[in-house]
């Protein structure tokens, strides 16, 4: 579907410049995303917290310790935290975050990229099934669970997405976004945002459909998957999760507050593009915090409920970019 | 108290008689009796019913000591059942005719044929891995498994085992195996003054030091035949309700952190800590250690009725906002029905049999000698996690007015104790016996005293609600699903410690 190619159809130099710079810009703001997520929270709970740096303070620790194997596991446990962290990373190098113009060009798909997510957390669940335990198994059956319901969601309103510029192509979406703003907040547009907002909570595993800070192993989704993790490997699955969350807000942001994102390779640009990134992810990230201070836990079952409303939006936004445009 | 000695061959019949009379079996405690005080090497089992209008009444037993065996109740009474199957463990009883005579405190590791209340039972001896005998029950079935959870778990809570047998989400069979906390505690008592061991009561369950200790204090006071002083009546109701308020609300907000609604929990926190050092300026002790002593109660300071009532403003606040929010409020809602049958027929006590229906409290049912009027009861019918959160939100406001009500009576802080007895055992010949009655937060304690004639304990049997209680917990959860467990038994919330002694 790449037909209307605006820039980076070449791989150019500086393209790949700006990719690394988003890879670099994702390991490290990640946790500190997560570390300031927590710290909106405890504050407005009325608790001190434990500070930005505190994720950070924890993968150090746990990156000093010695990597231990659950008793039979397999390479498929150990592989899974590398798979989803290396998925990630390709995922942050793709999504023109900061400039349009990655190293990646060409193949930075919108489907190519769910895809990508969804291979890492089909290896991270195939790991809590290695595991043997039970629950790894119920974890990983939740996951997926989650992970087929919001994936019709995602598929429609990427093509809902698409229609408007004639291609998946994440860099040709934004930029056409951002020379038309009109585009942007259009009904369609409106539409696809809160169906994969919704999709977003489920995929980063936030509340209401799961609760990151819960230590109530009955109760988990994705915390249930990676029980058996510890030392080095529990601080890549960590970080990995922290990357998810980082890039999924990252992508939506890209998607529907494309402004300020450079369309070009410059160096100011670049920078400026940057700055105004971690801001936006900042603030995505802020908002998300104060809203689940709010909110409470859905019974598991309710959650379909809520993935079949995101989906319900984003058939209504293919819809309406049929009829409206 | 009524006491009636019966025969192996009139239990039955006797026991009917008081259950079709409203009755229920409260107690059974059984006795290994050393040969100088009943002549030989004898056992008894004393059964306390308890019934309307204060109604105690003791049924005695004696039991042959070489093959001591009782004909089971269990086909009459649940709860029957399970202290027979206690008493097993413990003494060696056989019941016969027990539907299921499974152990039930007896640990895994324990050795067989050593039953430690038995008098002649010896230090522990070496524990045994014996993990392979004891099998759960397999539920089989297409797509049939099993979740086992702990005795460890996450989060600082006791030990206790759960094994699931579930399909998808949905719980098939909940079985609770509990019993890793077997302390000897009955046994800790023996030989020792009453007045040296309230500190042990006080400590059966930590979180409820006021209603284990009352509930002794009063049985020895039962066994001595001492009055208490009205103030002293007074200030004990209000550590009781002082013990339910800091317990309720610890509650409360853990509920709502179990749906992942934390703000409520922190706001909870934030009460229970103010009421915590409310508690430490009343007894010197945070959880309310010390105010009861035999034959009264003593108080540094008395509770600020503003400041409880202003506490009571945010813990209703609290609640609101809790069951206004949709999604907690679905998650409360419907989950885990105990029903009124169920309650009745299982025995429940306290807040879980209140909040199926089952109208039930000691404080107004079993007052003794106690002349406090008991705060209103607070009933719901639903029986589900919304029906016990209820309960416990308006026994809140309910016990915060009832403080409120008893501080405006007292002229001050102080002790006040009843009048210095001689050597109770001066004069008198024989074993005296008492039974003391509290309603706790959790629900009835109920103690039994013996006393050697020189005045020290021979024998303690405590039952905490939670031996009640725990059975409910597998019965609501039919049908529930698995994410759903943590909070179901937190609106149980019965206690490992209390429950295995």
């Amino acid at each position: 579907m790449s037909g209307t190619m605006v820039t980076g159809t070449t791989t150019t130099g500086a393209g790949i410049a700006v990719s690394v710079l988003q890879v670099a810009l994702t390991v490290v703001g990640a946790p500190l995303l997560v570390g300031m997520m927590r710290q909106v929270r405890a504050r407005m709970e009325g608790r001190a917290g434990a500070g930005v740096g505190q994720p950070w303070r924890d993968l150090r620790k746990l990156m000093r310790k010695k990597p231990l194997d659950p008793h039979g596991t397999g390479p498929v446990f150990r592989t899974a935290p590398l798979i989803q962290v290396a998925t990630t990373l390709m995922v942050a190098a793709a999504i023109p975050f900061v400039s349009v113009d990655t190293g990646v060009g060409e193949a930075a798909d919108l489907i190519a990229v769910v895809a990508l997510l969804t291979l890492g957390t089909a290896a991270l669940a195939l790991a809590g099934l290695d595991t043997g335990t039970a629950f790894g198994g119920m974890g990983a059956s939740r996951e997926m669970t989650i992970t087929a319901l919001a994936e019709p969601t995602v598929l429609m309103a990427a093509f809902a997405l698409s229609t408007r510029v004639g291609s998946t192509n994440l860099p040709a979406i934004v930029d056409a976004g951002l020379k038309d703003a009109g585009r942007v907040v259009s009904p369609v547009s409106v539409l696809a945002a809160f169906a994969l907002a919704a999709v977003v909570l489920a995929e980063a595993g936030r509340l209401p459909v799961d609760n990151p800070s819960t230590h109530l192993e009955l109760t988990m989704v994705h915390e249930a998957m990676v029980l058996e993790y510890s030392g080095p490997d529990l601080a890549l699955v960590e970080l990995a999760a922290a990357m998810r969350l980082s890039v999924l807000l990252g992508l939506w942001s890209a998607l529907f507050l494309p402004w300020g994102t450079a369309t070009s390779t410059g160096v100011l640009a670049v920078l400026g593009a940057t700055a105004l990134f971690v801001v936006k992810v900042g603030v995505l990230g802020a908002v998300l915090a104060a809203g689940e201070v709010f909110m409470a836990k859905l019974r598991l079952f309710r959650v379909p409920e809520l993935l079949a409303g995101s989906f319900l939006l984003a058939v209504l936004a293919v819809a309406a970019s049929f009829f409206l445009e | 108290m009524r006491i009636i000695d019966v025969g192996p061959g009139d239990l039955a019949a006797t026991a009917i008689g008081l259950l079709d009379a409203d009755h229920r079996l409260a107690l059974v405690a059984a006795h290994h009796d050393r040969p100088q005080t009943a002549g030989r090497d004898a056992m008894r089992v004393v059964y306390l019913f308890l019934g309307p209008g204060d109604s105690r009444i003791e049924l005695r037993l004696r039991l042959d000591g070489h093959r001591p065996q009782v004909p089971s109740l269990a086909g009459l009474s649940f709860p029957a059942g399970r202290f027979e199957r206690e008493m097993h463990d413990l003494f060696g009883i056989r019941s016969l005719g027990h539907p299921m005579p499974r152990r039930l405190v007896r640990h895994y590791g324990w050795p067989t044929g050593w039953h430690p209340m038995r008098h002649d039972a010896g230090p522990a001896p070496e524990f045994g891995e014996t993990l392979g005998l004891y099998p759960f029950l397999e539920v089989q079935g297409p797509g049939v498994y099993e979740i086992p959870v702990g005795p460890v778990h996450a989060g600082l809570i006791e030990p206790g085992h759960f094994r699931f047998s579930v399909v998808g989400e949905t719980i098939l069979k909940l079985k609770a195996r509990l019993w890793f906390v077997h302390k000897g505690i009955e046994k800790l008592f023996e030989g020792n003054r009453p007045a040296d061991k309230l500190t042990l009561a006080e400590k059966i369950s930590g979180d409820t030091a006021v209603g284990h200790g009352l509930a002794f204090a009063r049985a020895v006071e039962d066994a001595l035949g001492i009055k208490v002083p009205a103030e002293a009546h007074t200030m004990r109701a209000i550590l009781l309700e002082l013990e339910r308020l800091y317990n309720h609300i610890g509650d409360i907000g853990a509920l709502c952190n179990d749906v992942g609604h934390g703000i409520l929990h922190q706001h909870a926190g934030r009460v229970r800590e103010q009421l915590l050092r409310i508690n430490g300026e009343v007894t010197g002790h945070r959880l309310l250690r010390g105010g009861i002593v035999i034959g009264g109660a003593q108080v540094i300071s008395l509770p600020d009725p503003d400041r409880l009532s202003a506490l009571a403003a945010d813990v209703a606040e609290t609640v609101d906002l809790a069951l206004g929010h949709t999604v907690v409020r679905d998650r409360f809602t419907g989950t885990a029905v105990l029903t009124l049958e169920q309650a009745r027929d299982l025995g429940t006590l306290g807040y879980v049999a209140r909040a199926s229906g089952l109208d039930v409290d000691a404080r107004r049912d079993h007052p003794g000698s106690d002349p406090t009027s008991a705060p209103p009861l607070v009933l719901r019918e639903g029986g589900d996690v919304l029906a016990r959160f209820a309960v416990r939100a308006g026994e809140y406001q309910q016990s915060t007015e009832h403080i409120n009500t008893l501080t405006a009576r007292l002229h001050g802080p102080g002790r006040h104790v009843a009048a210095e007895r001689g050597d109770p055992g001066t004069g008198r010949s024989g074993v005296r016996t008492g039974v003391g009655i509290a309603e706790g937060w959790r629900g009835t304690i109920v103690h039994r005293v013996e006393l050697t004639p020189d005045g020290s304990l021979s024998r303690v049997k405590v039952v905490d609600p939670s031996f009640f209680n725990w059975p409910a917990l597998p019965v609501a959860l039919r049908g529930a699903i698995v994410p759903d467990f943590p909070l179901v038994n937190k609106s149980f919330n019965q206690s490992y410690a209390g429950n295995d002694l």
